[in-house]
């Protein structure tokens, strides 16, 4: 477990420590650090087409409330309480980690990978609404109501169907991080002074949850329109 | 210069464990601000419903931001990052919205 | 004290002491290694390979232009190649080329660390590079690419018939590789720095690489978007800047030129930071206006994200919109400009050493300069309704990124090359490379400022009979320019073999890369150094070194 380069006195690792690193404090600080870099990127990623989706609006208001009013609200908004489970879990997730228990490290891990893959599964059945409605843009779409914001609508749909792929993509990318450090946890690597990476997986987790809380009042719950 | 591992645990992170009330109570918070704000959708706020809708979804990011994300333990530079990625991200919303926004005005 | 490590070194003869190179053999320990070192020179060589494709470019094009009628290449052919040039030169060199080499070689070493926060997405930025380079390798092969480097739409989303996608993703991987190095950086700079390494007494190429590594953060991830956007509106056949949708091109163009204007501050940046670094060791003074320069770096990084729109003036933008843009560009100069000051200002009364490094950031002030300047007339919305897409504006971007950034990469090339290969190169051919790229570079580019204001348009390959003369001498300087950029990789080469062995400190730098052996042992020092001196403070150094050098 030692490690001796030329000239190097023992070190006593800790074996999670990189040798680059000094101790694993500083080596935590630059995870987390790290993570929030990563996640600035994927605010401005989002931020991007969320610019380019309030332009529209802003030129579109009757359009836009129209096509929201196509959404299913319901489905959204079980999909939104499933993610802030989900959050509530991955944070008890990292703390348990932080408290040295692999078993609730465990329990919380595998509960927020569950209600990930219940949004995921509810999207799907959503998805798949929508494509037989006929509202998948291009050569599939139709739509008869209001003809003259037909096309408008349509340009909804891409920033609907966008957004939410998006969206998904990175929560299957989620899941797949959730189980390997499950797998982690599983080998008991993770204690008081180990669980960075439980940490910032909690980062991401977040973010992704964050950017639900923004697209589902913006996809589903325009008013403009009346609502049953 | 040799560290023990008890001096290693020394030098490991310096972490606030947050209280389980705590999680549970921003949980309540969020589940119950996404009731609010897809109930007032449905109600005819006129100009307001946009704003409302866009201050209860900030409101629940800055929660799951402080307090699930532990922002709020967090260090100085933690919050530049957070702060100036929202900052950097309005210069792009307000300078494209300047365009859009200032293209119907006739020259004087 | 880190002393060992001089004593270590043997100053004659070649270095038989271990050191990152010879530290481990065989291919798999260079394709596979974290070390930020072999990284760097991975780079090195991807880079040079793809900066002679866009040289290749670059030259059919100017060969083109010798004669006014487009008799080399057809028009769409002529499309594609300024377009790939683009492509190549801004995605594939400049924005990659002093971070990803220079920085990733010294910014752990000039900080007293082991390696950067994160070696393994350090290898990974390398590979992702790579996937994106022969992503474009095999659209170049199979047809290219003709909408121009800026993929506007719709003609990009609807009427090419050329590999957009393929051109697109390839791009969008590059961006990635770009993010994961601006994101070590940062937490490199912040967290890594060795004891007594205050902000203060950082070199100014470390305060230039965290300024580019905030632009790339936080500017990259809104190309990848745009870009994402443009994709799928050119597969599924629909999408967000179609007009018959209600969707608007300049949408597009917004949030491109978002990304695509602070992109030339990552390529600026890196290249001022050598230029400091470069004129202390030059001159054996400390920057005039340190903490000027410094923050200046920051201020460009920040006042560059809120220019974009000039590159949109005649597009469509409404023209109050245009006057803020246009203010704010006039604005984002001045940093700039403190620093060609400081520069000069540190220059003054300084005894010069002429070394190669010198001449090409001397070179680099005054033809940075002329770029910068060229881009206030740019800047100015009546005149640049005037010289708008016109070979002025082709001749500005080159005054300030080959003139500019190219000039201050060779010249850090050169600075650090002692350190990075144990090698001296030969000066005197090393001096006659810079002059020729000089006189090549103006002869080249000068003539460009006269053809756009005179009103040849950019991207045509045939031209009015009457700019024939000025293309011509255009052509020319981009031959002897040619012949300048080929000379340092024949002779640095060379010198890999048979150069003169350096020592540690061959031009008695300050630095603390100048403290460790030429090349650097794997882990870079010995011992971890303790920093008590103040940035370019010779003397100080020297004496917290308890030392004298041998230069």
């Amino acid at each position: 477990m030692s490690d001796i380069a030329a000239g190097n006195e023992h070190h006593h690792h800790h074996p999670f420590l990189q040798h680059h690193f000094e101790d694993l404090g500083q080596q935590h600080e630059a995870s987390t650090l790290g993570m929030w870099m990563f996640l600035s990127t994927e605010i401005l990623f989002f931020g991007g087409i969320l610019c380019a989706y309030w332009i529209y609006r802003v030129m579109y208001p009757e359009a836009w409330a129209l096509a929201a009013h196509q959404q299913n609200a319901l489905y959204g908004g079980i999909n939104t309480i499933v993610l802030i489970i989900s959050s509530l879990t991955m944070a008890l997730a990292v703390r348990a980690a932080q408290l040295g228990s692999r078993t609730w490290q465990l329990i919380m891990l595998f509960t927020t990978l569950i209600f990930g893959s219940i949004f995921l599964v509810v999207k799907g059945i959503e998805y798949s609404m929508h494509w037989h409605e006929g509202l998948f843009p291009g050569s599939h779409f139709t739509w008869h109501e209001h003809p003259a914001l037909a096309q408008k609508v349509q340009l909804f749909m891409c920033f609907y169907w966008g957004m939410t792929g998006l969206h998904a993509l990175h929560m299957v990318i989620g899941a797949g991080l959730l189980l390997w450090i499950i797998g982690r946890a599983w080998r008991n690597d993770f204690g008081p002074e180990y669980y960075a990476p439980v940490e910032i997986m909690g980062l991401y987790w977040h973010f992704v949850d964050i950017v639900w809380i923004f697209l589902f009042p913006f996809l589903y719950l325009i008013h403009g329109v009346h609502h049953g | 210069m040799a560290d023990t591992h008890h001096e290693q645990l020394e030098h490991a992170p310096h972490s606030h464990v947050t209280g389980l009330g705590v999680y549970f109570a921003v949980f309540f918070a969020l589940a119950i601000g996404t009731i609010v704000t897809w109930y007032a959708s449905t109600i005819d706020l006129g100009m307001w419903n946009t704003p409302i809708a866009l201050i209860i979804a900030t409101i629940k990011a800055v929660l799951v931001i402080l307090f699930f994300m532990h922002v709020i333990h967090s260090t100085r530079l933690t919050w530049v990052v957070v702060v100036a990625s929202f900052l950097w991200l309005g210069v792009l919303f307000v300078l494209t919205f300047a365009d859009y926004l200032t293209r119907g005005w006739a020259m004087k | 004290m880190t002393t060992a490590t001089l004593h270590d070194v043997r100053l004659s003869g070649a270095t038989t002491s271990r050191n990152y190179i010879n530290d481990e053999y065989g291919a798999l320990s260079w394709l596979l290694t974290k070390d930020h070192k072999r990284i760097a020179i991975l780079y090195l060589l991807s880079i040079s390979v793809l900066f002679v494709l866009g040289g290749f470019f670059a030259m059919m094009m100017r060969i083109e232009l010798l004669t006014p009628a487009g008799d080399l290449l057809t028009s769409d052919t002529y499309n594609k190649f300024f377009t790939l040039h683009g492509v190549v030169m801004i995605f594939f060199f400049l924005i990659p080329a002093i971070p990803a080499v220079l920085g990733n070689f010294l910014l752990p070493i000039q900080l007293g660390a082991k390696d950067l926060a994160f070696p393994k997405i350090n290898l990974l930025s390398w590979y992702l590079y790579m996937a994106a380079a022969i992503i474009g390798l095999v659209v170049i092969v199979t047809g290219g690419v003709d909408t121009g480097w800026t993929f506007y739409t719709p003609f990009s989303t609807q009427y090419s018939n050329t590999h957009v996608f393929g051109t697109t993703f390839a791009a969008f991987i590059a961006g990635f590789s770009s993010i994961l190095t601006g994101l070590n950086f940062i937490v490199t700079i912040h967290r890594m720095r060795a004891p007594g390494l205050t902000w203060y007494r950082l070199p100014l190429f470390v305060w230039a690489l965290y300024a580019t590594s905030v632009v790339m953060l936080l500017a990259t991830p809104v190309l990848a978007i745009t870009l994402t956007m443009l994709m799928i509106e050119r597969t599924i056949g629909v999408g967000f800047f179609d007009p018959s949708l209600g969707g608007d091109p300049l949408l597009y163009q917004h949030m491109f030129w978002f990304y695509s204007h602070p992109a030339v501050y990552i390529m600026i940046l890196p290249a001022m930071g050598v230029a400091s670094d470069v004129v202390a060791a030059f001159t054996r003074k400390k920057i005039f206006g340190y903490r000027f320069v410094a923050f200046s770096s920051l201020a460009i990084a920040f006042l560059g994200f809120l220019v974009w729109a000039h590159h949109m003036f005649v597009a469509g933008i409404s023209v109050y919109s245009a006057l803020i843009f246009a203010f704010l560009s006039f604005f984002v100069a001045v940093p700039s400009a403190i620093k060609v000051f400081n520069w000069t200002a540190t220059l003054y009364r300084a005894s010069v050493s002429w070394q190669t490094p010198m001449l090409y950031i001397l070179g680099f002030i005054g033809l940075f300069t002329i770029g910068g300047v060229t881009g206030l007339f740019l800047a100015s919305l009546g005149l640049d309704i005037h010289v708008t897409d016109t070979y002025f504006v082709v001749a500005h971007f080159h005054y300030v990124m080959v003139g500019g950034t190219v000039m201050a990469y060779l010249a850090g090339i050169h600075y650090w090359w002692p350190k990075i290969t144990g090698r001296m190169y030969p000066e005197w051919w090393a001096r006659l490379a810079a002059l020729l790229v000089f006189v090549g570079f103006n002869l080249t580019f000068f003539p460009q400022f006269i053809l756009g204001y005179l009103g040849m348009p950019r991207r045509y390959h045939a031209y009015a009979p009457e700019f024939q003369v000025l293309n011509v001498l255009s052509t020319a300087g981009a031959s002897v320019l040619a012949v300048g950029y080929v000379l340092p990789i024949i002779y640095l080469v060379w010198s890999i073999w048979f150069g003169r062995p350096a020592g540690p400190n061959p031009w008695g730098a300050v630095g603390l890369e100048w403290t460790t052996s030429s090349p650097p042992p794997k882990e870079n020092f010995h011992e971890t150094p303790v920093v008590t001196w103040d940035a370019y403070d010779y003397p100080a150094m020297m004496k917290a070194m308890g030392e004298t050098q041998n230069v």
